[in-house]
């Protein structure tokens, strides 16, 4: 089935939820900490006891303008809330309070990067909502129970336009998303809790046509691989369908990622049907230009305009500066241990290469690093000044990490100086050569390939810790002469 | 505007109300009385008319982003027919049909 994919193409849009992480819930002034026991942390307004009325939290006001700027979209005033009318069991108000017409933002767009350059893909909105409960279905003598600490959590609905054309591109959309809540300290972004979770709008239509196919909804996928992964089942699934003659049912699906297929979820006999209309009990908001303004002063530097500021500043690469970039914590450590090592090069390579290693051996964020920005910017700076060499540096970054001592303090302790003094280096060489007569004779006879032998045994005379550069122009003139 | 059997079943089913086959007949005279309401407010013409959600020319105003409400589980559990481990019990949800 694969080789027919080429003569489809597919049409993808994600509705992003993303919980903020305010202190209080969008409407009452119950906590939104993660994990608390159940029910702990709902209220009379969460529970819609008779009478009680929402009163909005100004803080999410300010993240979603921020989000706005971020997605350089439109920020709407007035803007309202409106009622999603449903019935289930954790979200007792039989409604939930979203937003329909004048959505706090809309549209917007936003650059990706993928293999093929960079592409825009359009943001038709992003409105606020509350969070409902939840069920959980083990056996309560035949019942569910309710836990409402999360009934009336604070999210941003981040609605992108069908631009979308491949799992990849969904993929790195999702990721600069991610970049920007992150950067903008809106939400922690963690989709393994919840904290940001993705639904992915998918449907194929042959290449060269114009109308859409029909889509199904594929729901609820908690990790980028998986997103990834159940858009291109998706895509094949569907392709796979139509060309043997079946059509395609618009219906919501649920991703198994044990499987790494996706199922229709229990249709229903006909459309849901929420009856949205103005919510009574919020009259609409109307944000003031100095409200709007005084946020966007604060607005921090975001991915991109960091990582043109790494290209121009440190001379990095496109390439690393993304890398670096694409997440808060590794660009602020980047940017601590170049002002001590001030080499942006040298040091994108440790933290890209030995540095996550280490992290990912240890499943540790950066911001637990063992070794932090400044002793990882000390051993840079010990490279760069020629005390060590790269070689030596990969073993003290070892020892660092397992004693968490500074690198000159091992440098002493173990007596890793570099050998930069021409006489000691000369005598190694001499040495060397004195030892080595036969590869001396094939060497002055035109065995050019030598040379790279006698710069090992020199190397291995010194434990390493002859300066590369100096061995290879001292031994070049002595093996010429 | 004539509803059919099956539009009163999903309103029913929406609002989720149990009505019986021997008033779908009343039922459906009254639902079309009050849509004919509408049609009739429908004929005014609104197309130089903003929309207006609220009859209040006000901006909603807001609360600063503070915890107030502390743990108050054991009260709000006393309201519950039945609760077990801290939940509330609810009959089992099954996707319901028209």
């Amino acid at each position: 089935m694969n080789e027919n994919l080429k003569n489809w193409e597919a049409v993808i849009g994600l509705e992003i939820h993303v919980q903020l992480s305010t202190k209080s819930k969008l409407f009452s002034g119950a906590s939104t900490s993660f994990g608390a026991l159940p029910n702990t942390q709902a209220c009379n307004i969460d529970l819609a006891m008779p009478g009680v009325l929402p009163v909005l939290n100004e803080e999410v006001l300010k993240m979603a303008i921020k989000l706005g700027k971020a997605l350089n979209a439109n920020i709407n005033s007035p803007t309202s809330f409106a009622r999603k009318n449903y019935f289930y069991p954790d979200s007792p108000k039989g409604y939930q309070i979203s937003q329909m017409d004048n959505p706090i933002v809309e549209t917007g767009y936003l650059d990706i990067e993928t293999e093929n350059g960079s592409k825009r893909i359009g943001v038709t909105r992003a409105h606020l909502e509350e969070d409902a409960g939840k069920s959980l279905h083990d056996d309560f003598e035949g019942q569910s129970g309710i836990d409402l600490n999360r009934a009336g959590t604070p999210l941003l609905e981040i609605v992108s336009e069908p631009e979308i054309s491949t799992a990849e591109e969904a993929v790195a959309y999702l990721k600069s998303i991610h970049s920007i809540i992150r950067y903008l300290n809106i939400s922690d972004g963690n989709m393994a809790e919840g904290s940001m979770r993705c639904d992915a709008n998918v449907s194929v239509r042959k290449k060269g046509d114009t109308e859409l196919g029909t889509r199904t909804e594929t729901k609820n996928v908690n990790s980028f691989r998986f997103v990834e992964k159940a858009i291109q089942y998706e895509i094949e699934r569907q392709v796979h369908e139509l060309e043997s003659g079946n059509k395609i049912t618009q219906e919501t699906r649920l991703y198994d990622s044990q499987k790494n297929t996706t199922r229709p979820m229990r249709s229903k006999e006909f459309a849901n049907d929420y009856r949205y209309f103005p919510e009574p009990d919020l009259l609409p908001i109307i944000l003031e230009k100095d409200f709007i303004q005084c946020i966007l002063d604060d607005m921090p530097e975001m991915p991109n305009e960091k990582k043109e500021r790494f290209v121009s500043q440190f001379s990095l690469s496109k390439y690393d500066a993304d890398l670096l970039a694409a997440d808060k914590d590794i660009a602020n450590y980047f940017e601590e241990v170049v002002k001590i090592s001030n080499s942006p090069k040298l040091s994108t390579n440790w933290i890209m290469g030995e540095l996550s290693a280490e992290l990912n051996n240890e499943n540790l964020n950066i911001r637990d690093s063992k070794v932090s920005s400044e002793k990882l910017g000390q051993l840079i700076l010990r490279i760069e000044d020629g005390t060590i060499s790269g070689k030596i540096a990969k073993d003290i970054f070892e020892k660092m990490w397992v004693s968490g001592k500074e690198v000159d303090i091992i440098i002493k302790d173990e007596g890793l100086e570099q050998v930069t003094d021409n006489k000691e280096i000369e005598s190694m060489i001499d040495e060397v050569i004195a030892n080595n007569p036969e590869q001396l004779e094939q060497y002055r006879s035109g065995k050019d390939r030598l040379f790279g032998f006698f710069v090992g045994q020199v190397m291995k005379a010194s434990q390493g810790k002859a300066n590369p550069k100096q061995v290879n122009d001292i031994l070049k003139s002595k093996l010429e002469k | 505007m004539a509803l059919s059997d099956q539009e009163l079943k999903e309103i029913a089913y929406l609002a989720r109300i149990n009505i019986k086959e021997d008033s779908f007949s009343s039922l459906k005279k009254e639902l079309e009385q009050i849509l004919e309401l509408f049609e009739e407010l429908n004929e005014a013409d609104t197309s130089e008319v903003a929309a207006m959600s609220h009859p209040l020319d006000l901006s909603q105003p807001t609360r600063k982003d503070e915890v107030t409400e502390e743990n108050q589980r054991e009260e709000l559990l006393k309201n519950a027919p039945s609760v077990q481990s801290g939940l509330f019990l609810v009959p089992k949800v099954i996707e319901g049909e028209v």
